[in-house]
Protein backbone atom coordinates (compact mmCIF):
# COMPACT_ATOMS: atom_id res chain seq x y z
CA UNK A 1 0.00 0.00 0.00
CA UNK A 2 1.19 3.72 -0.40
CA UNK A 3 1.12 5.73 1.94
CA UNK A 4 0.05 8.87 -0.48
CA UNK A 5 -2.17 8.57 -3.50
CA UNK A 6 -3.08 11.95 -5.62
CA UNK A 7 -5.80 11.40 -8.34
CA UNK A 8 -6.39 14.36 -10.48
CA UNK A 9 -6.72 16.02 -7.32
CA UNK A 10 -7.71 19.84 -8.52
CA UNK A 11 -8.75 23.22 -6.85
CA UNK A 12 -10.48 26.13 -8.96
CA UNK A 13 -11.22 29.18 -6.63
CA UNK A 14 -13.81 31.99 -7.37
CA UNK A 15 -12.06 34.98 -6.64
CA UNK A 16 -13.62 38.68 -7.00
CA UNK A 17 -16.11 40.09 -5.76
CA UNK A 18 -18.94 40.53 -7.53
CA UNK A 19 -18.14 38.91 -10.64
CA UNK A 20 -16.68 35.64 -9.79
CA UNK A 21 -13.99 34.61 -12.26
CA UNK A 22 -12.79 30.87 -11.88
CA UNK A 23 -8.91 30.90 -10.66
CA UNK A 24 -7.12 27.50 -11.19
CA UNK A 25 -4.81 27.06 -8.38
CA UNK A 26 -3.94 23.38 -9.27
CA UNK A 27 -4.51 21.36 -12.38
CA UNK A 28 -5.65 17.86 -12.13
CA UNK A 29 -2.67 16.40 -10.35
CA UNK A 30 -1.29 12.83 -9.55
CA UNK A 31 1.25 11.67 -7.20
CA UNK A 32 2.29 8.20 -5.54
CA UNK A 33 4.22 8.35 -2.67
CA UNK A 34 5.56 5.37 -0.71
CA UNK A 35 5.77 4.67 2.38
CA UNK A 36 9.43 5.27 4.20
CA UNK A 37 10.28 8.16 1.88
CA UNK A 38 10.84 12.28 1.95
CA UNK A 39 9.40 13.29 -0.56
CA UNK A 40 9.77 16.90 -1.15
CA UNK A 41 7.22 19.30 -3.03
CA UNK A 42 8.75 22.38 -4.60
CA UNK A 43 7.47 25.07 -5.84
CA UNK A 44 7.78 29.07 -6.10
CA UNK A 45 5.25 31.26 -4.72
CA UNK A 46 1.68 30.25 -5.33
CA UNK A 47 2.18 27.02 -7.48
CA UNK A 48 -0.62 25.69 -5.31
CA UNK A 49 1.55 23.45 -2.77
CA UNK A 50 -0.48 24.76 0.08
CA UNK A 51 -3.54 24.28 -1.94
CA UNK A 52 -2.43 20.60 -2.55
CA UNK A 53 -2.02 20.26 1.29
CA UNK A 54 -4.77 22.10 2.32
CA UNK A 55 -6.67 19.53 0.17
CA UNK A 56 -5.31 16.31 1.57
CA UNK A 57 -5.91 17.74 5.36
CA UNK A 58 -9.56 18.06 4.42
CA UNK A 59 -9.69 21.47 5.15
CA UNK A 60 -10.22 22.69 1.56
CA UNK A 61 -12.52 20.76 -1.03
CA UNK A 62 -11.09 19.41 -4.41
CA UNK A 63 -12.92 20.81 -6.96
CA UNK A 64 -12.15 17.27 -8.53
CA UNK A 65 -10.19 13.95 -8.14
CA UNK A 66 -9.64 12.14 -5.16
CA UNK A 67 -6.38 11.32 -2.69
CA UNK A 68 -6.34 8.25 -0.46
CA UNK A 69 -3.43 8.54 2.73
CA UNK A 70 -2.73 5.17 3.97
CA UNK A 71 -5.69 3.54 1.32
CA UNK A 72 -8.03 5.12 3.15
CA UNK A 73 -10.22 8.91 1.86
CA UNK A 74 -9.70 12.34 2.56
CA UNK A 75 -11.00 12.74 6.12
CA UNK A 76 -11.03 9.55 7.43
CA UNK A 77 -10.68 10.00 11.28
CA UNK A 78 -9.40 6.40 11.36
CA UNK A 79 -6.61 7.84 9.31
CA UNK A 80 -6.09 11.63 10.51
CA UNK A 81 -5.41 9.66 13.83
CA UNK A 82 -2.01 8.35 11.91
CA UNK A 83 -0.82 11.76 10.59
CA UNK A 84 0.30 14.33 11.48
CA UNK A 85 0.31 18.34 9.76
CA UNK A 86 1.91 21.46 10.16
CA UNK A 87 0.63 24.34 7.99
CA UNK A 88 2.33 27.15 6.78
CA UNK A 89 3.37 29.91 9.17
CA UNK A 90 1.51 27.95 12.00
CA UNK A 91 -0.30 29.71 14.60
CA UNK A 92 -1.61 28.45 17.91
CA UNK A 93 -4.67 29.24 20.67
CA UNK A 94 -2.41 31.81 22.37
CA UNK A 95 -3.60 31.80 25.77
CA UNK A 96 -2.18 28.34 25.99
CA UNK A 97 1.32 27.46 26.80
CA UNK A 98 3.09 24.62 24.78
CA UNK A 99 2.96 21.99 27.31
CA UNK A 100 -0.88 22.59 27.73
CA UNK A 101 -1.53 22.89 24.09
CA UNK A 102 0.49 19.90 23.36
CA UNK A 103 -1.81 17.98 26.05
CA UNK A 104 -5.08 19.36 24.38
CA UNK A 105 -3.70 18.38 20.74
CA UNK A 106 -2.83 14.96 22.25
CA UNK A 107 -5.76 14.23 23.26
CA UNK A 108 -7.42 15.15 20.10
CA UNK A 109 -5.54 12.72 18.55
CA UNK A 110 -6.97 9.94 20.75
CA UNK A 111 -4.06 10.04 23.30
CA UNK A 112 -4.94 9.36 26.91
CA UNK A 113 -4.21 12.47 29.31
CA UNK A 114 -1.69 9.79 30.70
CA UNK A 115 0.03 8.98 27.42
CA UNK A 116 -0.19 12.76 26.32
CA UNK A 117 1.50 13.97 29.51
CA UNK A 118 3.83 11.65 29.04
CA UNK A 119 4.81 12.52 26.12
CA UNK A 120 4.46 16.24 26.40
CA UNK A 121 8.08 16.70 27.81
CA UNK A 122 9.58 14.21 25.42
CA UNK A 123 8.37 16.14 22.60
CA UNK A 124 9.21 19.67 23.72
CA UNK A 125 13.14 18.63 25.02
CA UNK A 126 13.07 16.85 21.05
CA UNK A 127 12.40 20.26 19.78
CA UNK A 128 14.41 22.42 21.70
CA UNK A 129 11.52 24.06 24.32
CA UNK A 130 12.14 23.05 27.28
CA UNK A 131 12.51 25.96 28.86
CA UNK A 132 9.59 27.74 27.37
CA UNK A 133 7.15 24.99 28.22
CA UNK A 134 5.05 26.81 30.54
CA UNK A 135 5.29 29.97 28.87
CA UNK A 136 2.03 31.39 27.39
CA UNK A 137 2.35 31.15 23.32
CA UNK A 138 1.52 34.60 22.26
CA UNK A 139 4.84 35.68 24.08
CA UNK A 140 6.58 33.45 21.28
CA UNK A 141 8.80 34.06 18.31
CA UNK A 142 8.36 33.12 14.94
CA UNK A 143 10.63 30.45 15.07
CA UNK A 144 9.25 29.23 18.42
CA UNK A 145 6.08 28.61 17.03
CA UNK A 146 7.18 26.69 13.97
CA UNK A 147 8.76 24.08 16.66
CA UNK A 148 5.43 23.91 18.68
CA UNK A 149 3.87 23.47 15.10
CA UNK A 150 6.77 20.89 14.53
CA UNK A 151 6.15 19.50 17.74
CA UNK A 152 2.54 18.68 17.06
CA UNK A 153 2.88 17.07 14.12
CA UNK A 154 4.36 14.34 15.70
CA UNK A 155 3.64 14.25 18.92
CA UNK A 156 0.85 11.24 18.53
CA UNK A 157 3.51 9.38 16.77
CA UNK A 158 1.85 9.34 13.46
CA UNK A 159 2.99 7.46 10.60
CA UNK A 160 3.17 9.82 7.55
CA UNK A 161 3.54 13.54 8.09
CA UNK A 162 2.36 16.70 6.15
CA UNK A 163 5.07 19.64 6.80
CA UNK A 164 4.51 23.08 4.74
CA UNK A 165 7.25 24.69 4.63
CA UNK A 166 8.98 23.21 7.76
CA UNK A 167 12.54 25.10 7.83
CA UNK A 168 10.77 28.76 7.39
CA UNK A 169 11.30 31.33 10.17
CA UNK A 170 14.22 28.94 11.73
CA UNK A 171 17.58 30.44 12.11
CA UNK A 172 20.75 28.54 10.89
CA UNK A 173 20.77 26.69 13.64
CA UNK A 174 16.95 25.67 13.76
CA UNK A 175 16.99 24.60 10.30
CA UNK A 176 19.23 22.15 10.77
CA UNK A 177 18.21 20.75 13.96
CA UNK A 178 14.47 19.88 11.61
CA UNK A 179 17.09 18.69 9.13
CA UNK A 180 18.02 16.00 11.67
CA UNK A 181 14.72 15.42 12.52
CA UNK A 182 12.89 14.78 9.46
CA UNK A 183 15.75 12.20 9.20
CA UNK A 184 14.94 10.82 12.61
CA UNK A 185 11.48 10.45 11.20
CA UNK A 186 12.64 8.47 8.18
CA UNK A 187 14.19 6.13 10.63
CA UNK A 188 11.91 5.70 12.77
CA UNK A 189 9.84 4.19 9.58
CA UNK A 190 7.73 7.41 8.49
CA UNK A 191 6.96 8.98 5.52
CA UNK A 192 7.39 12.62 4.97
CA UNK A 193 5.53 14.67 2.43
CA UNK A 194 7.24 18.55 2.86
CA UNK A 195 6.64 21.69 0.94
CA UNK A 196 9.76 24.08 0.31
CA UNK A 197 11.43 26.53 -1.19
CA UNK A 198 14.58 26.11 0.24
CA UNK A 199 16.20 23.57 -2.51
CA UNK A 200 19.24 22.71 -0.48
CA UNK A 201 17.34 20.97 1.87
CA UNK A 202 15.42 19.49 -0.42
CA UNK A 203 18.42 18.20 -2.05
CA UNK A 204 19.86 16.82 0.91
CA UNK A 205 16.85 15.54 2.61
CA UNK A 206 14.74 14.15 -0.04
CA UNK A 207 14.37 10.73 -1.73
CA UNK A 208 12.26 12.10 -4.71
CA UNK A 209 10.62 15.80 -5.43
CA UNK A 210 8.18 17.10 -7.62
CA UNK A 211 8.04 20.05 -8.74
CA UNK A 212 4.88 22.30 -9.31
CA UNK A 213 4.88 25.21 -11.28
CA UNK A 214 1.42 27.60 -11.77
CA UNK A 215 -0.63 24.63 -10.80
CA UNK A 216 0.64 22.35 -12.97
CA UNK A 217 3.11 19.33 -11.88
CA UNK A 218 6.86 20.22 -14.27
CA UNK A 219 8.66 16.98 -12.96
CA UNK A 220 8.74 14.28 -10.35
CA UNK A 221 12.04 11.75 -9.37
CA UNK A 222 14.83 11.24 -7.62
CA UNK A 223 17.34 14.41 -7.18
CA UNK A 224 19.83 12.79 -8.87
CA UNK A 225 18.15 12.24 -11.76
CA UNK A 226 16.54 15.12 -12.39
CA UNK A 227 19.53 17.18 -12.23
CA UNK A 228 22.17 15.17 -14.10
CA UNK A 229 18.95 15.12 -16.95
CA UNK A 230 20.04 18.49 -17.67
CA UNK A 231 24.23 18.36 -17.92
CA UNK A 232 26.95 19.36 -15.64
CA UNK A 233 29.26 22.17 -17.18
CA UNK A 234 33.45 22.14 -16.87
CA UNK A 235 34.85 25.31 -15.62
CA UNK A 236 38.45 25.68 -17.99
CA UNK A 237 40.95 28.68 -16.58
CA UNK A 238 43.64 29.33 -18.40
CA UNK A 239 46.62 32.11 -18.87
CA UNK A 240 46.36 34.59 -21.61
CA UNK A 241 43.73 37.39 -22.54
CA UNK A 242 42.76 35.72 -25.63
CA UNK A 243 39.14 33.69 -25.94
CA UNK A 244 39.53 31.18 -29.17
CA UNK A 245 37.54 31.91 -32.13
CA UNK A 246 35.82 27.68 -31.53
CA UNK A 247 34.37 28.67 -27.91
CA UNK A 248 31.49 31.00 -29.20
CA UNK A 249 30.45 28.23 -31.17
CA UNK A 250 30.25 26.07 -27.84
CA UNK A 251 28.24 28.40 -26.38
CA UNK A 252 30.86 29.17 -23.66
CA UNK A 253 30.62 31.43 -20.92
CA UNK A 254 33.44 33.50 -20.85
CA UNK A 255 34.66 35.73 -17.74
CA UNK A 256 38.88 37.78 -18.90
CA UNK A 257 39.98 38.94 -15.69
CA UNK A 258 43.67 40.23 -16.28
CA UNK A 259 45.83 37.19 -17.64
CA UNK A 260 43.48 34.80 -17.01
CA UNK A 261 40.03 33.72 -18.98
CA UNK A 262 37.79 31.78 -16.89
CA UNK A 263 35.05 29.43 -19.26
CA UNK A 264 32.20 27.56 -18.22
CA UNK A 265 31.28 25.08 -20.92
CA UNK A 266 28.89 21.78 -21.42
CA UNK A 267 30.17 19.05 -20.39
CA UNK A 268 30.06 17.64 -24.32
CA UNK A 269 32.34 20.30 -25.37
CA UNK A 270 34.97 19.65 -22.80
CA UNK A 271 37.12 17.89 -25.76
CA UNK A 272 36.42 20.41 -28.21
CA UNK A 273 37.16 23.16 -25.60
CA UNK A 274 40.42 21.51 -24.99
CA UNK A 275 41.62 21.38 -28.52
CA UNK A 276 40.96 24.49 -28.97
CA UNK A 277 43.16 25.69 -26.55
CA UNK A 278 45.69 23.13 -27.53
CA UNK A 279 45.32 24.72 -31.11
CA UNK A 280 46.08 28.46 -29.84
CA UNK A 281 48.36 27.48 -27.49
CA UNK A 282 47.19 28.28 -24.53
CA UNK A 283 48.05 27.42 -20.82
CA UNK A 284 45.08 25.07 -18.84
CA UNK A 285 45.62 26.40 -15.34
CA UNK A 286 42.13 23.72 -14.13
CA UNK A 287 39.39 22.10 -14.88
CA UNK A 288 36.69 21.53 -12.79
CA UNK A 289 33.03 19.79 -13.44
CA UNK A 290 30.66 21.67 -12.15
CA UNK A 291 27.97 19.88 -10.38
CA UNK A 292 24.34 20.29 -11.53
CA UNK A 293 22.77 21.07 -8.06
CA UNK A 294 18.86 21.24 -7.90
CA UNK A 295 19.07 25.17 -8.10
CA UNK A 296 20.08 25.00 -11.68
CA UNK A 297 17.30 22.08 -12.56
CA UNK A 298 14.97 24.08 -10.64
CA UNK A 299 15.75 27.41 -12.51
CA UNK A 300 15.65 25.56 -15.90
CA UNK A 301 12.32 24.56 -15.21
CA UNK A 302 10.93 27.68 -13.62
CA UNK A 303 11.45 30.46 -15.92
CA UNK A 304 11.49 33.77 -13.85
CA UNK A 305 9.69 35.38 -15.93
CA UNK A 306 6.64 32.92 -15.55
CA UNK A 307 7.87 32.81 -11.83
CA UNK A 308 6.50 36.49 -11.01
CA UNK A 309 3.77 35.46 -13.22
CA UNK A 310 2.49 32.91 -10.79
CA UNK A 311 3.51 34.61 -7.90
CA UNK A 312 0.71 36.36 -5.28
CA UNK A 313 -0.31 39.80 -5.85
CA UNK B 1 -20.43 13.53 25.32
CA UNK B 2 -17.59 12.27 23.21
CA UNK B 3 -14.44 12.40 24.55
CA UNK B 4 -13.18 15.16 21.84
CA UNK B 5 -16.93 17.30 22.37
CA UNK B 6 -15.46 17.47 25.81
CA UNK B 7 -11.67 18.75 25.31
CA UNK B 8 -12.71 21.68 22.92
CA UNK B 9 -15.50 22.32 25.31
CA UNK B 10 -12.86 22.23 28.32
CA UNK B 11 -10.26 24.59 25.64
CA UNK B 12 -13.09 27.05 25.05
CA UNK B 13 -13.99 27.51 28.99
CA UNK B 14 -10.49 28.14 29.41
CA UNK B 15 -10.03 30.26 26.69
CA UNK B 16 -12.70 32.58 28.22
CA UNK B 17 -11.63 32.81 31.90
CA UNK B 18 -7.77 33.27 30.53
CA UNK B 19 -9.24 36.21 28.70
CA UNK B 20 -10.99 37.50 31.84
CA UNK B 21 -14.18 37.00 30.99
CA UNK B 22 -15.30 36.12 34.49
CA UNK B 23 -14.02 39.78 35.34
CA UNK B 24 -17.55 40.92 34.75
CA UNK B 25 -18.61 39.31 38.42
CA UNK B 26 -16.16 41.83 39.90
CA UNK B 27 -18.65 44.40 38.54
CA UNK B 28 -21.72 42.68 39.41
CA UNK B 29 -20.59 42.30 42.95
CA UNK B 30 -20.08 45.83 42.92
CA UNK B 31 -23.64 46.58 41.97
CA UNK B 32 -25.36 44.37 44.05
CA UNK B 33 -23.43 45.51 47.16
CA UNK B 34 -24.93 49.32 46.12
CA UNK B 35 -27.95 48.27 44.97
CA UNK B 36 -28.50 46.49 48.51
CA UNK B 37 -27.25 49.01 50.51
CA UNK B 38 -29.30 52.00 48.60
CA UNK B 39 -32.46 50.01 49.21
CA UNK B 40 -32.30 49.04 52.57
CA UNK B 41 -32.61 52.74 52.86
CA UNK B 42 -36.16 53.35 51.66
CA UNK B 43 -39.03 50.99 51.74
CA UNK B 44 -39.35 47.96 53.46
CA UNK B 45 -41.80 46.29 50.71
CA UNK B 46 -40.32 47.08 47.50
CA UNK B 47 -36.90 46.01 48.63
CA UNK B 48 -36.82 42.55 47.62
CA UNK B 49 -38.88 43.80 44.28
CA UNK B 50 -35.84 45.57 43.25
CA UNK B 51 -33.27 43.55 44.35
CA UNK B 52 -34.25 40.43 42.29
CA UNK B 53 -35.18 42.91 39.48
CA UNK B 54 -32.31 44.50 39.58
CA UNK B 55 -30.04 41.58 39.91
CA UNK B 56 -31.81 38.88 37.72
CA UNK B 57 -31.74 41.73 34.90
CA UNK B 58 -28.56 42.47 35.43
CA UNK B 59 -27.93 38.84 34.97
CA UNK B 60 -29.46 38.28 31.65
CA UNK B 61 -27.63 41.38 30.15
CA UNK B 62 -24.59 40.47 31.36
CA UNK B 63 -25.01 36.53 29.86
CA UNK B 64 -26.42 38.16 26.89
CA UNK B 65 -23.19 40.61 25.92
CA UNK B 66 -21.10 37.60 27.10
CA UNK B 67 -22.72 35.25 25.11
CA UNK B 68 -22.54 37.46 21.47
CA UNK B 69 -19.47 38.90 21.79
CA UNK B 70 -17.56 35.49 22.79
CA UNK B 71 -20.46 33.69 20.59
CA UNK B 72 -19.59 35.43 17.24
CA UNK B 73 -16.07 35.33 17.57
CA UNK B 74 -16.09 30.80 18.27
CA UNK B 75 -15.79 29.69 14.34
CA UNK B 76 -14.89 33.04 12.44
CA UNK B 77 -12.01 33.76 14.54
CA UNK B 78 -10.47 30.13 14.60
CA UNK B 79 -10.45 30.15 10.46
CA UNK B 80 -9.41 33.85 10.77
CA UNK B 81 -6.42 32.78 12.91
CA UNK B 82 -6.27 29.52 11.43
CA UNK B 83 -6.11 27.70 14.91
CA UNK B 84 -8.79 25.30 13.15
CA UNK B 85 -6.20 23.80 10.53
CA UNK B 86 -4.07 22.11 12.89
CA UNK B 87 -7.67 21.42 14.53
CA UNK B 88 -9.62 19.88 11.63
CA UNK B 89 -6.62 17.88 10.52
CA UNK B 90 -7.21 15.21 13.60
CA UNK B 91 -9.57 13.08 14.06
CA UNK B 92 -12.20 15.52 14.66
CA UNK B 93 -15.06 16.07 13.00
CA UNK B 94 -16.98 19.18 12.05
CA UNK B 95 -19.96 18.61 14.10
CA UNK B 96 -17.90 18.04 16.75
CA UNK B 97 -16.32 21.29 16.77
CA UNK B 98 -19.22 23.27 16.79
CA UNK B 99 -20.71 20.66 19.65
CA UNK B 100 -17.35 21.38 21.74
CA UNK B 101 -17.41 25.32 20.92
CA UNK B 102 -21.49 25.50 21.85
CA UNK B 103 -20.91 23.29 24.92
CA UNK B 104 -18.03 25.63 26.04
CA UNK B 105 -19.48 28.91 25.78
CA UNK B 106 -22.67 27.56 27.61
CA UNK B 107 -20.99 26.43 30.20
CA UNK B 108 -18.65 29.47 30.67
CA UNK B 109 -21.93 31.35 30.70
CA UNK B 110 -23.31 28.47 33.35
CA UNK B 111 -20.53 28.80 35.76
CA UNK B 112 -20.91 33.07 34.97
CA UNK B 113 -24.24 32.81 36.45
CA UNK B 114 -24.31 30.86 39.01
CA UNK B 115 -21.99 32.87 40.66
CA UNK B 116 -24.21 36.17 39.75
CA UNK B 117 -27.04 33.93 41.65
CA UNK B 118 -25.23 33.54 44.76
CA UNK B 119 -24.37 37.24 44.59
CA UNK B 120 -28.39 37.73 44.48
CA UNK B 121 -29.12 35.44 46.35
CA UNK B 122 -27.03 37.02 48.92
CA UNK B 123 -28.28 40.07 48.53
CA UNK B 124 -31.87 39.04 49.09
CA UNK B 125 -30.43 37.70 52.49
CA UNK B 126 -29.25 40.96 53.39
CA UNK B 127 -32.38 43.11 52.85
CA UNK B 128 -35.01 40.30 53.94
CA UNK B 129 -32.96 38.45 56.82
CA UNK B 130 -34.78 35.02 55.90
CA UNK B 131 -35.65 33.43 52.56
CA UNK B 132 -39.37 33.18 51.73
CA UNK B 133 -41.06 29.95 49.87
CA UNK B 134 -41.56 32.74 46.67
CA UNK B 135 -37.53 32.94 46.38
CA UNK B 136 -37.53 28.91 44.34
CA UNK B 137 -39.56 31.47 41.91
CA UNK B 138 -35.80 33.47 41.10
CA UNK B 139 -34.54 29.63 40.41
CA UNK B 140 -36.83 29.37 37.80
CA UNK B 141 -36.52 33.06 36.42
CA UNK B 142 -32.50 31.74 36.55
CA UNK B 143 -33.06 28.43 34.73
CA UNK B 144 -35.35 30.33 31.85
CA UNK B 145 -31.92 33.15 31.53
CA UNK B 146 -29.78 30.08 30.57
CA UNK B 147 -32.17 28.83 28.53
CA UNK B 148 -32.22 32.19 26.69
CA UNK B 149 -28.54 32.03 27.06
CA UNK B 150 -28.12 28.70 24.70
CA UNK B 151 -30.60 30.05 22.14
CA UNK B 152 -28.53 32.86 21.81
CA UNK B 153 -25.18 31.20 21.99
CA UNK B 154 -26.56 28.68 19.24
CA UNK B 155 -27.25 31.97 16.93
CA UNK B 156 -23.96 33.53 17.78
CA UNK B 157 -22.64 30.38 16.67
CA UNK B 158 -24.74 29.73 13.75
CA UNK B 159 -24.17 33.47 12.23
CA UNK B 160 -20.44 33.03 13.26
CA UNK B 161 -19.87 29.92 10.86
CA UNK B 162 -20.76 32.10 8.19
CA UNK B 163 -20.02 35.68 8.57
CA UNK B 164 -18.19 38.04 9.77
CA UNK B 165 -17.84 38.95 13.58
CA UNK B 166 -19.62 42.19 12.96
CA UNK B 167 -22.74 41.48 11.19
CA UNK B 168 -22.68 38.02 12.99
CA UNK B 169 -22.88 40.25 16.00
CA UNK B 170 -25.62 42.71 14.65
CA UNK B 171 -27.84 39.47 13.35
CA UNK B 172 -27.95 37.76 16.66
CA UNK B 173 -28.06 40.73 18.68
CA UNK B 174 -31.27 42.05 16.37
CA UNK B 175 -33.08 38.76 16.77
CA UNK B 176 -32.65 38.94 20.56
CA UNK B 177 -34.38 41.80 20.51
CA UNK B 178 -37.10 41.03 18.36
CA UNK B 179 -37.47 37.84 20.34
CA UNK B 180 -38.36 39.91 23.29
CA UNK B 181 -41.07 40.83 21.31
CA UNK B 182 -42.24 37.34 19.85
CA UNK B 183 -45.35 37.06 21.92
CA UNK B 184 -46.42 40.26 19.90
CA UNK B 185 -45.18 39.52 16.75
CA UNK B 186 -47.30 36.26 17.22
CA UNK B 187 -50.47 38.55 18.26
CA UNK B 188 -49.87 40.85 15.17
CA UNK B 189 -49.30 37.82 12.56
CA UNK B 190 -52.77 36.70 13.89
CA UNK B 191 -54.72 39.70 13.01
CA UNK B 192 -53.19 39.82 9.21
CA UNK B 193 -54.90 37.59 5.97
CA UNK B 194 -54.03 35.41 3.49
CA UNK B 195 -50.95 35.31 2.29
CA UNK B 196 -49.78 37.89 4.18
CA UNK B 197 -50.55 35.97 7.20
CA UNK B 198 -48.65 32.87 6.50
CA UNK B 199 -45.71 34.92 6.07
CA UNK B 200 -46.10 36.82 9.01
CA UNK B 201 -46.83 33.98 11.12
CA UNK B 202 -43.44 31.99 9.79
CA UNK B 203 -41.68 35.11 10.44
CA UNK B 204 -42.96 35.32 13.84
CA UNK B 205 -42.72 31.86 15.08
CA UNK B 206 -38.98 32.03 13.64
CA UNK B 207 -37.95 34.48 16.01
CA UNK B 208 -36.77 33.04 19.09
CA UNK B 209 -39.40 33.37 21.91
CA UNK B 210 -37.23 34.94 24.07
CA UNK B 211 -40.37 37.09 25.75
CA UNK B 212 -42.08 33.56 27.35
CA UNK B 213 -38.38 33.17 28.73
CA UNK B 214 -38.48 35.94 30.87
CA UNK B 215 -40.35 36.00 33.89
CA UNK B 216 -38.41 38.22 35.86
CA UNK B 217 -40.93 41.00 37.17
CA UNK B 218 -43.07 38.31 37.78
CA UNK B 219 -41.33 36.56 40.26
CA UNK B 220 -40.05 40.04 41.62
CA UNK B 221 -43.09 40.35 42.75
CA UNK B 222 -43.06 36.98 44.18
CA UNK B 223 -46.02 35.54 41.42
CA UNK B 224 -45.46 31.68 41.45
CA UNK B 225 -44.42 30.17 37.82
CA UNK B 226 -46.83 27.80 36.46
CA UNK B 227 -44.98 24.31 36.20
CA UNK B 228 -46.71 23.66 32.40
CA UNK B 229 -44.39 27.05 31.38
CA UNK B 230 -41.29 25.51 32.65
CA UNK B 231 -41.96 22.52 30.82
CA UNK B 232 -42.77 24.48 28.04
CA UNK B 233 -39.73 26.68 27.97
CA UNK B 234 -37.20 23.69 28.17
CA UNK B 235 -38.60 21.69 25.55
CA UNK B 236 -38.82 25.09 23.47
CA UNK B 237 -35.18 26.55 23.87
CA UNK B 238 -33.44 22.81 23.62
CA UNK B 239 -35.46 22.56 20.31
CA UNK B 240 -34.64 25.60 19.21
CA UNK B 241 -31.08 25.90 20.28
CA UNK B 242 -30.73 22.22 18.35
CA UNK B 243 -31.99 23.26 15.01
CA UNK B 244 -30.12 26.24 15.15
CA UNK B 245 -26.64 24.49 15.92
CA UNK B 246 -27.51 22.17 13.35
CA UNK B 247 -28.09 24.68 10.44
CA UNK B 248 -24.65 25.96 12.15
CA UNK B 249 -23.48 22.76 11.51
CA UNK B 250 -24.51 22.33 7.81
CA UNK B 251 -23.19 25.34 6.78
CA UNK B 252 -19.53 24.40 8.55
CA UNK B 253 -19.40 21.10 7.40
CA UNK B 254 -19.21 22.83 3.73
CA UNK B 255 -17.10 25.40 4.11
CA UNK B 256 -13.73 25.78 2.34
CA UNK B 257 -11.55 27.21 4.93
CA UNK B 258 -9.72 30.26 4.27
N1 LIG C 1 -8.58 31.10 -0.72
C1 LIG C 1 -8.13 31.40 -1.94
N2 LIG C 1 -8.88 32.09 -2.79
C2 LIG C 1 -8.44 32.38 -4.03
N3 LIG C 1 -7.25 32.03 -4.52
C3 LIG C 1 -6.43 31.34 -3.71
C4 LIG C 1 -6.82 30.99 -2.39
N4 LIG C 1 -5.81 30.30 -1.83
C5 LIG C 1 -4.84 30.23 -2.75
N5 LIG C 1 -5.20 30.86 -3.89
C6 LIG C 1 -4.41 30.96 -5.12
O1 LIG C 1 -3.98 29.68 -5.48
C7 LIG C 1 -2.65 29.70 -5.97
C8 LIG C 1 -1.82 28.71 -5.22
O2 LIG C 1 -1.64 29.14 -3.90
P1 LIG C 1 -0.87 28.29 -2.80
O3 LIG C 1 -1.04 28.98 -1.51
O4 LIG C 1 -1.29 26.87 -2.89
O5 LIG C 1 0.64 28.43 -3.28
P2 LIG C 1 1.99 27.92 -2.61
O6 LIG C 1 2.61 27.02 -3.61
O7 LIG C 1 1.72 27.36 -1.28
O8 LIG C 1 2.80 29.26 -2.50
P3 LIG C 1 3.81 29.81 -1.37
O9 LIG C 1 5.12 29.24 -1.71
O10 LIG C 1 3.78 31.28 -1.56
O11 LIG C 1 3.29 29.37 -0.04
C9 LIG C 1 -2.17 31.14 -5.83
O12 LIG C 1 -2.26 31.75 -7.09
C10 LIG C 1 -3.14 31.76 -4.89
O13 LIG C 1 -3.33 33.11 -5.19
MG1 LIG D 1 2.35 27.81 0.57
Amino acid sequence: MSAIEILGLEKTYPVGFWRKRPKRALKPLSLTIEEGEIFGFLGPNGAGKTTTLKMLMGLVFPSGGTARILGRPIGDPAMQAQIGFLPEQPYFYDHLTPRELLTYYGQLSGLTTKEAERKVPEMLDRVGLRDAANVQLRKFSKGMLQRVGIAQSILHNPKVVFLDEPMSGLDPMGRHEVRDLIEQLKHEGKTIFFSTHILSDAEALCDRVAILHLGELRKVGAVADLTSAIGGRIELVWRGATIPQAFSALGAECHATGDTVRALVPESSQEAAMEALRREGLRLISLTPLRTSLEDYFVSQVKPSEATAGGKP
Amino acid sequence: MSGRILHIASNTFREAVRDRVLYNLIVFALLMCGAAILVGQISIDIERLVVVNLGLTAISIFGIVIAIFIGIGLVSKEIEKRTLYTVLSRPVRRWEFIAGKFFGLAGTLIVNTFFMAIGVFAALLYVSHHFQASDAGVLVALYFIILQFLIIVALALFFSSFSSPLLSAIFAFALFIIGTFAEDLRGFAALTHGAERWLATGAAYLVPNISALNVISQVAHGEPVAGQLILYNTGYALLYSAMVLFGAILIFEHRNLK
